[in-house]
């Protein structure tokens, strides 16, 4: 007899029904779909306010070293972090996952500690308020930032989970959902690079 | 019967709530949630009434002296931003929130804890917004705040950033339940309720959920530059430093036309779940319905510049979103027609549901007719800015959603109460409400063609306006009466109604299997569904022996495949908490202390946030982690 939707064969007897674990996933996505969004929306703002100026940016072109440096960074710790997360999910390594969150976290903390050095320097050239594309300039960065911060205190809960032994091959969603975020902390960083940092460089801005 | 007693027991001392203060604050449970959001919503829908009432006893005649100009733009600022944002959204949300779970034979939301949180921020942010006039001094923009009037030269006074606080902390509200309702519609239909088995409520519901998770961040966004520039200096909307006012235009209404959809289309959905049931068929099309739906979500966001037809943009933009609107038009057709054939088709019963479905399609017929009218560019630029676009608006929001959720309010009130309501005052509420509809906003639509500009507070005896005013003011009055004996009539019903058994409509879906009210753990058996119509349908639901449907091992509903709801997977199920109630009021203080630029406050509150939700994250027990 073939399984009629709706009908009995359709549900496992509960001794051999599996937990489910796909709401927080769906959560997940759909809170980086509304973030990116977010991002999308605020690089509209920086297309839309330089289409009506023959210069753009409005002094010298930005300096890309350091944005690279930290590209570089968050890169690393990209691949770190999945590293971390393929060490409990193939192989159900709590060790690994530790040593690889806690390495993550180590290239956060170096991330804010090079973009703080930028922004001393940048600072000394152009203000927020001087005028729009300061504005623009650093709500952008420093939104990036600040999910940066968000992505290490997630980084830093499942860090904390890890070391209180909650994970196994089976039960690790939460270090699935925090690098998952992570990842996209990372690639809204490759675009600020490209249309912030490098596209100035290329269109002849100045 | 006797084990379905203890059956009974068993769940309803694992669903309940301590019976004292603490159980009230820490509930999750999705009825009770969603009773809180519509009660909230229609105190917040009397309160801009309110307003209303007081614009109109301005306008009834020429130079009237009851309110200061100042006074006024404060109250119709207030009006639209409260109706807009606090009424018409959250209402829907309550449904959502009261609804899903039950049409898909779930226990509760996805997230019960986000779903708390979020009722928490939409009632806090709406105490943040009327804490301004409680200050003297309410936002006075209008609800589309354009700058340069709302920057901080031309309204200097704190008004204006409660108004943008206090929405970007809904907007968070407004999001995490979209999320939440999008998880749950998509993990935890009943088995067998593929989506071409979902109740078109269904449909109707994920798609705006998907449409909010997609554009609000556009007011998010629209708002966080505005406070920057408002507070801190930065240049976005400043001409004079680079910035550009119309960049507030575009992000605003990036936003605002799909929110148009957002308050429009679940009240279609409930039409399509309440006009069969009282045509005694099924709805006609029910695949070009889900089809529309779903077309006007993503075509939604291709309107928004029709809002701007007169800043000056290029002909190419314009032609294009001009064509996009009237485009729009033809998806809600497609629904309007699918209605009119089932009523066609079927042989209706004139309850009061029904009356407020019938109002509903005429006055969305004449709305969206202005609407297309308005779609259309020279047209556009005849009537913008006049009591036309008042009047249209008005059509469509009055229109398409309160008479919709009166509609609702009618239908599953009995569901929710265990009371059927008096039809005799239903009469009474849909004719008054009907009258004053036609009365009073059509003729705002010939104010505009006189040449009124909305917005303004007074007008001379010159103007040849006064008579449409009046007019307008005596039929915006009887709407009231109509809409207040509706408000006492919940009341007198829920006291003095009928009971109302289980299915007093004998409709088709599954909320009406369970007793009303409902027991707190919603269904004693996960059902499992074989069409679209679980009560109208042959399908019985056979023994269940094994007791496999049960699921009482602790808080657990069945969770099933996105697509084909297909294999069981238990779902567990958190317990109550008030750690929501702390991280909402963790915002609201960060969101006060921002707006006051204490930066050493709002800092201590980030924290009290981020540890708020790292203690709501941390499992409380081994076997809740995932």
């Amino acid at each position: 007899m073939s399984v009629v939707p709706g009908s009995m064969q359709d549900v496992y007897p509960p001794t051999t029904r599996p937990h489910e674990r796909g709401r927080g996933i769906w959560g997940m996505w759909l809170f980086i779909g509304t973030e990116a969004m977010l991002f999308a929306l605020l690089f509209f703002a920086y297309f839309y306010l330089m289409a009506s100026r023959t210069q753009w940016p409005l002094e010298k072109d930005p300096s890309y070293s350091y944005a690279l440096i930290l590209l570089a960074i968050l890169l690393t710790s990209s691949f770190v972090a999945s590293w971390a997360e393929r060490g409990i999910k193939e192989h159900g390594n709590l060790g690994r996952l530790n040593v690889g969150l806690g390495l993550t976290l180590l290239l956060g903390i170096a991330f804010l500690g090079v973009q703080y050095i930028e922004y001393q320097h940048k600072l000394k050239e152009l203000l927020p308020t001087d005028h729009a594309y300061g504005s623009v300039f650093y709500t952008i960065t420093s939104l990036h930032l600040a999910h940066v911060i968000v992505g290490m205190l997630m980084l830093t809960f499942v860090f904390a989970r890890g070391l209180a032994g909650h994970f196994n091959k089976e039960r690790h969603l939460a270090v699935k959902n925090a690098v998952l975020y992570w990842h996209f902390v990372d690639v809204v960083w490759i675009f600020i690079v490209s249309i912030i940092y490098l596209s100035p460089h290329f269109y002849g801005g100045n | 019967m006797a084990e379905s007693a203890t059956l009974h027991d068993r769940l309803t001392e694992i669903w309940s709530d301590p019976p004292n203060i603490y159980g009230k604050l820490a509930t999750i449970d999705h009825k009770k949630i969603g009773k809180r959001y519509i009660v909230t919503a229609i105190a917040f829908l009397l309160i801009a009434g309110l307003e209303a009432v007081l614009m109109r006893i301005q306008l009834i005649g020429p130079n009237v002296d009851f309110l200061s100009a100042e006074a006024y733009n404060q109250i119709m600022t207030m009006h639209g931003t409260t109706m807009i944002f606090w009424y018409a959204a959250p209402i829907l949300s309550g449904f959502a929130n009261y609804l899903v779970p039950m049409l898909i034979g779930a226990r509760d939301m996805a997230f019960p804890r986000l779903n708390a949180f979020t009722y928490w921020t939409f009632l806090f942010s709406g105490v943040l917004l009327y804490i301004s006039p409680l200050l003297g001094s309410a936002p006075r923009g209008g609800w589309f705040a354009y700058v340069p009037f709302t920057n901080d030269f031309y309204s200097p006074t704190i008004g204006m950033d409660f108004f943008a606080f206090s929405l970007m902390l809904l907007t968070v509200s407004t999001t995490a339940g979209a999320i939440n309702l999008i998880a749950t519609i998509f993990r935890l239909r009943a088995p067998g309720m593929s989506v071409d088995r979902m109740p078109l409520f269904l449909w109707s519901t994920s798609t705006t959920q998907f449409v909010i998770v997609f554009s609000l961040p556009a007011l998010t966004a629209a708002l966080v530059l505005l406070e920057l520039d408002r507070l801190w200096g930065f240049h976005f909307y400043d001409s004079g430093a680079a910035g550009d006012p119309l960049l507030w235009l575009q992000l605003f209404w990036f936003f605002g036309h799909p929110w148009v959809y957002i308050i429009f289309l679940p009240a279609t959905g409930m039409i399509s779940m309440v006009l069969p049931v009282f045509c005694r068929r099924p709805i006609v099309g029910y695949t070009w319905v889900a089809l529309a739906t779903v077309l006007t979500g993503l075509v939604g966001f291709g309107v928004w510049v029709h809002h701007m037809f007169t800043t000056g943009l290029p002909q190419v933009s314009m032609g294009f979103f001009s064509g996009a609107s009237m485009t729009i038009s033809i998806f809600t057709t497609i629904q309007v027609f699918a209605w009119v054939a089932t009523i066609w088709t079927g042989r209706p019963v004139l309850k009061a549901p029904m009356l407020f479905a019938l109002g509903f399609i005429i006055l969305i017929v004449i709305g969206g007719l202005s609407g297309v009218m308005t779609a259309v560019i020279p047209f556009d630029w005849q009537l913008h800015d006049t009591y036309f676009v008042v009047g249209h608006i008005h059509f469509v929001l009055i229109g398409a959603n309160v008479f919709p959720v009166f509609a609702a309010l009618y239908y599953w009130l009995p569901k929710m109460t265990g009371r059927i309501m008096n039809e005799r005052l239903a009469r009474w509420n849909f004719g008054l409400m009907f009258t004053g509809m036609l009365v009073g906003f059509f003729t705002m639509h010939i104010t505009g063609f006189l040449g009124m500009p909305r917005r303004i507070f007074t007008y001379s005896a010159a103007s040849g306006w006064t008579v449409a005013n009046f007019i307008t003011t005596v039929g915006a009055g009887i709407f009231v009466i109509g809409v207040l004996i509706g408000i006492f009539n919940f009341f007198y019903s829920r006291k003095y109604g009928l009971p109302a058994g289980n299915n007093p409509w004998n409709a088709d879906t599954l909320e009406w299997s369970s007793t009303s009210p409902p027991p707190i753990y919603g269904v004693e058996r996960i059902p499992t569904v074989a069409s679209r119509h679980p009560l109208w349908d042959e399908h019985k639901e056979e023994d269940d022996p094994e007791n496999r449907r049960v699921l009482d091992d602790g808080k657990q509903t069945l969770a099933t495949t996105g697509v084909d709801a297909h294999d069981g997977f238990v779902a567990r199920m958190p317990g109550e908490t008030v750690v929501p109630l702390v991280t909402g009021l963790a915002l609201f203080g960060l969101c006060l202390a921002l707006l006051f630029k204490l930066l050493w406050l709002a800092l201590g509150f980030a924290v009290a946030t981020a540890i708020a939700i790292a203690y709501w994250m941390w499992p409380k027990d081994k076997e809740l982690i995932a």
